[in-house]
């Protein structure tokens, strides 16, 4: 009984302390939407975040998007070579990569490569009172070191998203048209005449904000929420990476329930 | 004249004579019942006075530097500073309060995303509408006091541990500030920069009409500086007293913080089983 009694103690406690976490997280981002103002009034601060999250991100979202899109290539070969439909490589290539994977394969690797930087640098400025050094000097830390690198975050991915499905559709050109030999006019052609721009394009556009709103809110929040011991930021660190890459999975199946149930465009 | 805790502080404390700017009265505070830092402590810091906190580690003296900086809230008791009580603050008096204050804090605290030179500015850029050529000659001016004008361009993780804090010093005056709270600004320097350091606070205290709060376990360096020192332990106030009267004192705990004296009052060993039962 004393066991049962425990567990269901156990239990009532982490469903309130969650609920009451996330209560603080709503909170938290009202608090740094409405201290966004001086972000924008002092654009050099979101220009470093900026280049932060984002530039410092490109090498493994390019790299990633061309790897991506030649395995695309081939794979996507294997099947429609059964068919006879080896022109419709471009098309395959072009919405798997505008629709699916570039927002979410770039937001998984921006939460990894750039969420967790977030975090880490917040909860160690936390860790070593640089925050509180902050608070003291009457300079509000949300305004100055969340806001910037929320907003960043947010700027940051979208851009990321569209040039990782860059690079895959220019990957998959390589293998199919360079190394395979389908013909080049196919493989453009038929990518130019089934993707439409605002059921494809602009949806993957929508989906890549979402997923940018959600790491930038996570990494932020799991920064500034840190535990301000060493154990705390890696502890943070991990929960940005594991929180953002399940909430990108989750938002991507709801969104595409949204956006593609009706058929093609 | 040295008092114990019984003492009346009102008759004799240093607001008897000058204009009070902070005041502590009777303030507790603790981050849970069971765990009490601060019990009923009673402190007074007259305006252009150079004031020491003194005692054990964990004794509850930072702790005092944060209710005066509003980070944390005082759970019984009034902490005053200007006659205005801090808790009763709303948002935008607690950041106008905090314009006033200067902190060291004890580790520093500096940006270390940012340059000497930029951490230095970074309270007047925040704050002033100061063109940039105004702030590049009061940095360094700021820097110059403390010895580290060629270290401007440097990075705070380039820095030793005392070049680090006399950083942290220079941006603590960065403004002028009307009030001065030092944590630890002594520790880890060397012995010619702690007494640089020292003199330091005491003329900026003089020279710019500060008040000074110094959090500190360095008896020599402080009674060569302050005005008065209040010693404090297990969250209460014990003895307090000027300087000529902590030299001369007998109190136990005032004798054995001056002297060093590992047996005494306070004692060494956090609270434990006996040696014999550890190692049975």
């Amino acid at each position: 009984m004393n066991s049962v009694t425990r567990i269901l103690t156990n239990l009532g406690a982490s469903v309130t302390g969650g609920i009451a976490r996330l209560g603080f997280a709503a909170r938290f981002l009202i608090a740094v939407l409405r201290l966004s103002g001086t972000t924008f009034a002092r654009p050099q601060l979101l220009l470093r975040e900026i280049y932060q999250a984002g530039v410092l991100s490109l090498i493994i979202i390019l790299m990633s998007g061309l790897f991506i899109g030649m395995v695309l290539a081939l794979q996507g070969y294997e099947t429609l070579v059964r068919y006879g439909a080896t022109e419709s490589m471009g098309m395959l290539v072009a919405l798997a990569l505008v629709r699916e994977l570039g927002p979410v394969v770039s937001a998984l690797l921006f939460a990894s490569r750039a969420g967790s930087a977030i975090t880490a640098e917040i909860g160690l400025m936390k860790t070593t009172e640089q925050l509180a050094a902050m608070e003291v000097m009457a300079v509000d830390p949300i305004a100055r070191v969340v806001a910037p690198r929320f907003w960043g975050g947010i700027i940051s991915l979208p851009l990321l998203a569209a040039l990782f499905s860059m690079l895959g559709i220019y990957g998959g050109y390589l293998v199919a048209v360079r190394l395979i030999g389908v013909d080049s006019g196919a493989y453009w052609g038929q990518m130019s005449a089934a993707v439409d721009w605002r059921y494809d394009v602009l949806n993957g556009v929508i989906k890549s904000v979402v997923f940018a709103v959600a790491i930038s809110l996570i990494a932020v929040f799991e920064g500034y929420d840190a535990t301000p011991t060493a154990e705390g930021v890696s502890a943070a660190t991990t929960r940005t990476v594991v929180t953002s890459a399940l909430a990108i999975l989750a938002l991507d199946f709801v969104l595409t329930v949204l956006m593609f149930r009706g058929g093609g465009g | 004249m040295i008092l114990d805790s019984d003492s009346s502080l009102a008759a004799v404390a240093p607001a008897a004579t000058c204009e009070t700017l902070v005041e502590l009265k009777n303030v507790s505070f603790g981050y849970t019942k069971a765990r009490q830092i601060l019990s009923g402590i009673d402190l007074v810091v007259p305006r252009g006075k150079l004031v020491a906190v003194m005692g054990g580690s964990g004794c509850g003296k930072t702790t005092i530097l944060r209710l005066l900086c509003a980070q944390i809230r005082a759970t019984s008791g009034e902490v005053l500073v200007n006659g205005q009580s801090v808790a009763a603050m709303d948002h935008d008096q607690m950041y106008a309060h905090r314009r006033k204050l200067g902190m060291l804090f004890q580790f520093g605290a500096l940006f270390t995303d940012q340059t000497v030179f930029e951490n230095i500015a970074f309270p007047m850029r925040e704050h002033t509408e100061l063109p940039e050529e105004i702030i590049h000659d009061l940095v360094l001016m700021k820097l110059n006091a403390v010895g580290l004008r060629g270290a401007a361009k440097l990075k705070p993780s380039e820095l030793s541990g005392g070049m680090a804090r006399r950083v942290a010093l220079a941006r603590t005056i960065a403004l002028d500030p009307q009030i001065a709270l030092y944590d630890e600004p002594f520790a880890g320097l060397d012995p010619i920069s702690l007494s640089v350091v020292g003199q330091l606070i005491r003329r900026l205290n003089d020279a710019l009409g500060m008040t000074s709060i110094l959090v500190t376990h360095d008896i020599v360096e402080s009674l060569k500086i302050v005005d008065y020192i209040y010693f404090i332990a297990e969250g209460k106030v014990v003895a307090h007293g000027d300087v000529e009267s902590i030299k001369a004192s007998s109190d136990p705990f005032v004798r054995q913080f001056v002297d060093g004296q590992p047996d005494g009052p306070v004692h060494f060993h956090y609270p434990a089983k006996a040696l014999a039962e550890d190692f049975a």
